[in-house]
């Protein structure tokens, strides 16, 4: 393996901020896929700020996965912490790979497993709650469920192909 | 910081001994050993001797010993060579197993797209491949079955005298990838009817860039580089003397000891084997318990990712190697922990752990310490 990482990166792989759970979350986010072997889960606490808006007070994540997979979940729970929704969603995988000091190319799409699992929280949390989803925000949300089905899909596919070799 | 290499199936530092040899003759032997002067000469006998120190190793007569660049050559010059000189006999099809290397692999798919039926043998959870399956796969189209000797990932030793028995019944051409094997194990040509073999240089001990392919004597195959009609006719390129030279060096140093040091390392294996599966929960062996390189570990410690174990791991001085998706380029994970029937949680965490002629006790207690706490960090972070 070459030097593949960021120190940036490197650190945040090594002492991750904010990995955990937290028991009695608002919000729970899951992203990726097993078979890719990249699984994050994000945990939201909101709260609100000075100004009485809804923030997210406080966030944890759960990542199985490479380097660059977990210092991403590292690097996103810091960022959201006190922004609102909408400040939130604004939140992308190039700031993430920016404060990261750049990923090498195969592992950008790890950066948008951070991201995926954000939307996935404050999307499951507005539809508990029964509020507006924004359409950029359902939009994102089918997106992401369409693209785990198809990783699924390229999966049973692939094990279809090792099956088809066996015959 | 301690530097640990257990990384001993990817490549071997260079034997001191060897390398002895190999400066002398890059010094000494610079001729063309195509050449008629002397120093062309001298060249050239320094090649035939080193043929057939090699060829005496796996009891073959030095002519069928053809030198290449590397394993990945010796394993195309014999997929493809073997292939083309097939068809001009009306024969289209080839089996290779589902754990073979790559090379063999996409050299194998690669037929494909020319026109050629490609099967691939499956293989039991071990990695050994079906015998059963193997003969019934054959037909009057075969022309080649490709079964690597010992697997590179989970160090599997094949039984290759029943497959080569199997291939000289049905009279179709045997070829095996030996890169993990040749001079570790015992290999007879001729006992275990093998009418091609792969092997090279840097994975014992000799200098990179150097490996040869076995061609039985009357085996049909067309060479895929075209020349000056080097080494038959099959390989055209100007030899490369002082590397063919401490390869053979390095071949016979590896026979000669093979026999103590594999003792040596299977003691250590197992020591190692045995402490990680019973001090980290949650962890398996992958290949056979017994029938596997003297040196080769795989493990799958569940719940945490090969390439983040890998890189913590390196961190503290200790290099090994994975099977995980995301050190690969397809993001898919290891083909052979797949074709054992692995799930991809369990193939993705996955650890190769080489052992080798420097290995010594104690570094394989500091490895072991530093796993146990890395998997523990690491599951610490893990939803699995």
């Amino acid at each position: 393996m070459k030097n593949l990482y960021s120190k940036k990166t490197l650190k945040h792989f090594r002492s991750p901020h904010n990995f955990g759970e937290i028991k009695d979350a608002d919000a729970i986010g899951e992203a990726g896929n097993i078979v890719c072997g990249d699984v994050m889960t994000l945990y939201l606490k909101m709260g609100k700020n000075k100004k009485g808006e809804e923030i997210i007070k406080e966030a944890k994540f759960k990542t199985y996965g490479c380097v660059a997979a977990i210092a991403t979940s590292s690097v996103i729970t810091d960022l959201v912490r006190g922004k609102t929704i909408e400040e939130a969603l604004k939140i992308s995988k190039d700031e993430i790979v920016k404060i990261l000091e750049g990923l090498p190319p195969i592992k950008i799409h790890c950066s948008v497993l951070a991201t995926e699992a954000l939307a996935e929280a404050i999307y499951q949390y507005l539809l508990k709650n029964k509020r507006k989803i924004p359409e950029d925000l359902l939009k994102k949300h089918q997106i992401i469920e369409k693209s785990k089905n198809l990783i699924e899909e390229r999966y049973q596919e692939w094990i279809k192909l090792q099956n088809a070799i066996k015959k | 910081m301690k530097k640990i290499y257990l990384d001993y199936a990817a490549s071997t530092p260079i034997d001191p001994r060897v390398l002895k040899v190999l400066n002398s003759q890059l010094k000494n032997n610079f001729a063309n050993s195509m050449s008629l002067h002397f120093f062309g000469q001298k060249a050239a006998l320094a090649v035939e001797e080193s043929r057939r120190k090699i060829a005496r190793i796996i009891n073959a007569k030095e002519d069928e010993i053809i030198f290449t660049s590397s394993a990945t050559e010796s394993n195309n010059l014999a997929i493809k060579g073997v292939a083309f000189a097939a068809k001009k006999r009306g024969k289209n099809h080839l089996i290779v197993s589902s754990i073979e290397h790559d090379c063999v692999l996409e050299s194998a798919k690669w037929l494909k797209t020319q026109g050629f039926d490609v099967s691939f043998l499956s293989v039991d959870k071990f990695g050994f491949v079906n015998l059963e399956e193997l003969e019934k796969l054959i037909n009057k189209k075969t022309f080649l079955v490709s079964v690597i000797h010992a697997n590179n990932e989970i160090g599997t030793i094949q039984d290759i005298t029943s497959i080569g028995r199997i291939c000289r019944k049905k009279g179709v051409y045997f070829h095996t990838d030996a890169a993990q094997s040749f001079a570790r194990e015992d290999i007879d040509v001729q006992k275990m009817n093998i009418d091609l073999l792969t092997a090279s240089s840097h994975k014992i001990y000799g200098p990179k860039g150097i490996a040869f392919l076995y061609v039985k004597k009357g085996v049909l195959i067309e060479p895929i580089l075209h020349g000056g009609g080097h080494e038959n006719g099959l390989r055209s390129s100007t030899l490369n003397v002082p590397s063919i030279v401490g390869f053979a060096a390095a071949a016979e140093i590896m026979r000669k000891e093979a026999k103590k040091e594999n003792k040596r390392l299977k003691k250590l294996r197992d020591y190692m084997i045995k402490k990680i599966l019973t001090t980290i929960p949650r962890t398996h062996l992958n290949g056979h318990p017994e029938r596997r390189l003297a040196n080769n570990i795989n493990i799958s410690f569940n719940g945490v990712e090969g390439e983040a174990l890998v890189m913590e791991l390196s961190f503290a001085g200790v290099a090994v190697s994975t099977g995980s998706a995301c050190s690969s380029k397809n993001l898919m994970p290891s083909h052979v922990l797949c074709a054992l029937g692995l799930p991809p949680q369990e193939a993705h965490g996955s650890l190769r752990i080489s052992l080798g002629r420097d290995t010594k006790k104690e570094e394989v207690d500091y490895t072991i310490s530093v796993l146990k706490k890395t998997v523990e960090r690491l599951r610490k972070i893990s939803p699995f």
